[in-house]
């Protein structure tokens, strides 16, 4: 379904030119979920940008569903849609809810806005009372909500996720996750998750890839991670500072560049 | 000995157009020279009580407490003045993130220095080594150089380190830390607690760590308050977390996924009404 090939990103010219994504490859099948995980800087964010068409400046080949990314044709928006990490930003301050989910509608052409409206909040489980509220009126969790219903308006195959719950509480974050793992297996959909929460990823992924610096440092099943049986050692050091603090893993810690 | 901190029935309400809404609901604890954490969701108060031992509250905010003090001092009846020789000298507190806490047209070592010539009367050349050691101490491999940077040329890891440095150097008997390591990957995280490990160690500090994120606060700290509406709802040894009893505690450590497990769904919590006056 994903079918990315030698992906080279480049912010910046010149001297100042920075490789954010270094001849990245992977493959990820229909209905699977697949996770990207580093750290800050490591690429992974702008490999889902290059996907959702927002990164338009790259080498190499990259396709969904057989599709070529860099041809952005009008069945893209109908194939793959994101969600983002801070929902306080991704939606429109001054739209409701409603106008937020039907917009895409609208774009597209689609009829029968109304009952498409209504049917998308039951599903990601908002009564009609949300439906036209302002974003200010609701919270975190409800907000994030409302972000996978507008992604979901155009029934998409491929999801790209990126942290979709590192700004919720925990308690917020069990609801959104498990409702993202209901609608992939009612509609069998693709995810492609960014994630710096190893758990996160090990909890809603079957295969990972762990980026540092804009490369692929291993790509394994969730198993091995489960495992803690990673082959690399940066790997290794990512799990040991996941799981909590140790005086001795901190001071063991070595920094790779 | 006096503890470092006495909390007694503290309370904070702010006025609303629909009546008086209570942030913090009667909290009572000490605190000697140990580290403390205080966990909680988002709304349950942390934030607010760590901010009412420095008395820096918006002046819309009601405090009341049967009993607030520092080390023996009455943080009720201090006045402004008092409160300024306490504030940065003896308590300090440590932000979310470098990015808004730092003054961005300073340089890094003008800040730190600031921070001790405000409390120590000692030259420039004085305050510039003790900044540098300060530096170093944080483990910032290149002080000269870092010293003479401004915030928007160093990351997020270093920000925070240069934020630690700048209010541990007036030497402070308390540090609040209100999630200090949220904006900072997992394997920066790990250096800059062990940094803060260290300095309260060495320097017999107390520290009151706020966080949401329990397993964090749980493998840190020595003793933890779980806060829920504005109360504290348990309080227990670090570790024995794990046994919590009150149904809110257990409910957030069952909502956590693990990389351990395979679950189909996660638990999720359901808050019952109860918790907020049980």
């Amino acid at each position: 379904m994903i079918d990315i090939r030698d992906l080279t990103v480049t912010f910046g010219r010149g001297t100042q030119a920075v490789a954010a994504v270094r001849g990245l490859s992977l493959h990820v099948g229909e209905g699977e979920s697949f996770g990207l995980v580093g750290e800050s800087g490591s690429g992974k964010s702008t490999v889902l940008r290059v996907l959702a068409g927002l990164n338009e400046k790259w080498q190499g080949s990259a396709s969904l569903a057989g599709l070529s990314v860099a041809r952005r044709d009008r069945r893209f928006p109908r194939l793959v849609q994101m969600v983002f990490q801070d929902p306080y930003g991704s939606l429109h301050p001054r739209h409701t809810v409603d106008h937020a989910l039907s917009e895409p509608l609208a774009i597209h052409g689609i009829e029968d806005a109304n009952e498409r409206v209504s049917r998308a909040l039951e599903q990601v489980g908002l009564g009609p009372a949300f439906r036209f509220r302002y974003p200010h009126q609701l919270s975190g969790g409800q907000r994030q909500r409302v972000a996978i219903a507008r992604a979901l308006m155009l029934e998409p195959k491929v999801l790209l996720l990126d942290e979709p719950t590192s700004a919720l509480d925990v308690s917020v974050q069990a609801e959104i996750l498990n409702l993202l793992r209901r609608l992939r297996d009612e509609r069998g959909l693709t995810y492609l998750l960014v994630s710096h929460n190893l758990a996160v990823v090990a909890h809603m992924c079957d295969r990972l890839a762990v980026m540092n610096r804009g490369v692929v440092v291993e790509e394994m099943a969730v198993d091995t991670l489960r495992r803690q049986e990673p082959a690399e050692a940066y790997t290794r050091q990512l799990l040991l500072a996941s799981r909590g603090y140790d005086r001795e893993v901190a001071r063991a810690m070595i920094t790779y560049d | 000995m006096t503890p470092l901190i006495e909390v007694e029935d503290l309370r904070i309400s702010f006025p609303t157009a629909k009546g008086s809404f209570d942030a913090v609901r009667g909290v009572s604890f000490t605190l000697g020279r140990e580290k403390l954490g205080i966990v909680g969701e988002s709304g349950s108060g942390k934030s607010l009580t760590g901010r009412a031992l420095m008395r820096l509250l918006t002046p819309a905010a009601q405090l009341s407490a049967k009993r607030l003090a520092f080390d023996g001092q009455d943080l009720l009846q201090a006045t402004p003045r008092d409160l300024r020789r306490i504030r940065g000298r003896r308590i300090s507190l440590v932000l979310q993130d470098p990015k808004y806490a730092l003054n961005p047209v300073m340089t890094v070592g003008e800040q730190i220095g600031e921070a001790f010539r405000t409390h120590h009367r000692v030259s420039r050349a004085e305050a510039r080594a003790k900044t540098l050691a300060m530096l170093e101490a944080v483990r910032i491999r290149n002080p000269v150089r870092v010293h003479d940077l401004y915030p928007h040329e160093v990351s997020g890891g270093m920000g925070q380190r240069i934020m630690i440095a700048m209010m541990l150097i007036p030497e402070p008997d308390l540090l609040i830390a209100d999630e200090p390591t949220s904006a900072l990957d997992v394997t920066v995280q790990m250096q800059v607690l062990a940094i803060l490990d260290d300095l309260v160690t060495q320097r017999g500090m107390g520290l009151i760590f706020i966080s949401h994120d329990l397993n964090l606060v749980a493998s840190f700290c020595d003793r933890i308050l779980v806060m829920y509406a504005g109360r504290i709802v348990e309080e227990c040894r670090a570790s024995e977390l794990h046994a919590a009893t009150h149904p809110y505690t257990r409910g957030l450590l069952a909502s956590l996924p693990r990389i351990e497990e395979s679950r189909a769904e996660l638990a999720v919590l359901t808050r019952d009404p109860a918790w907020l006056t049980a």
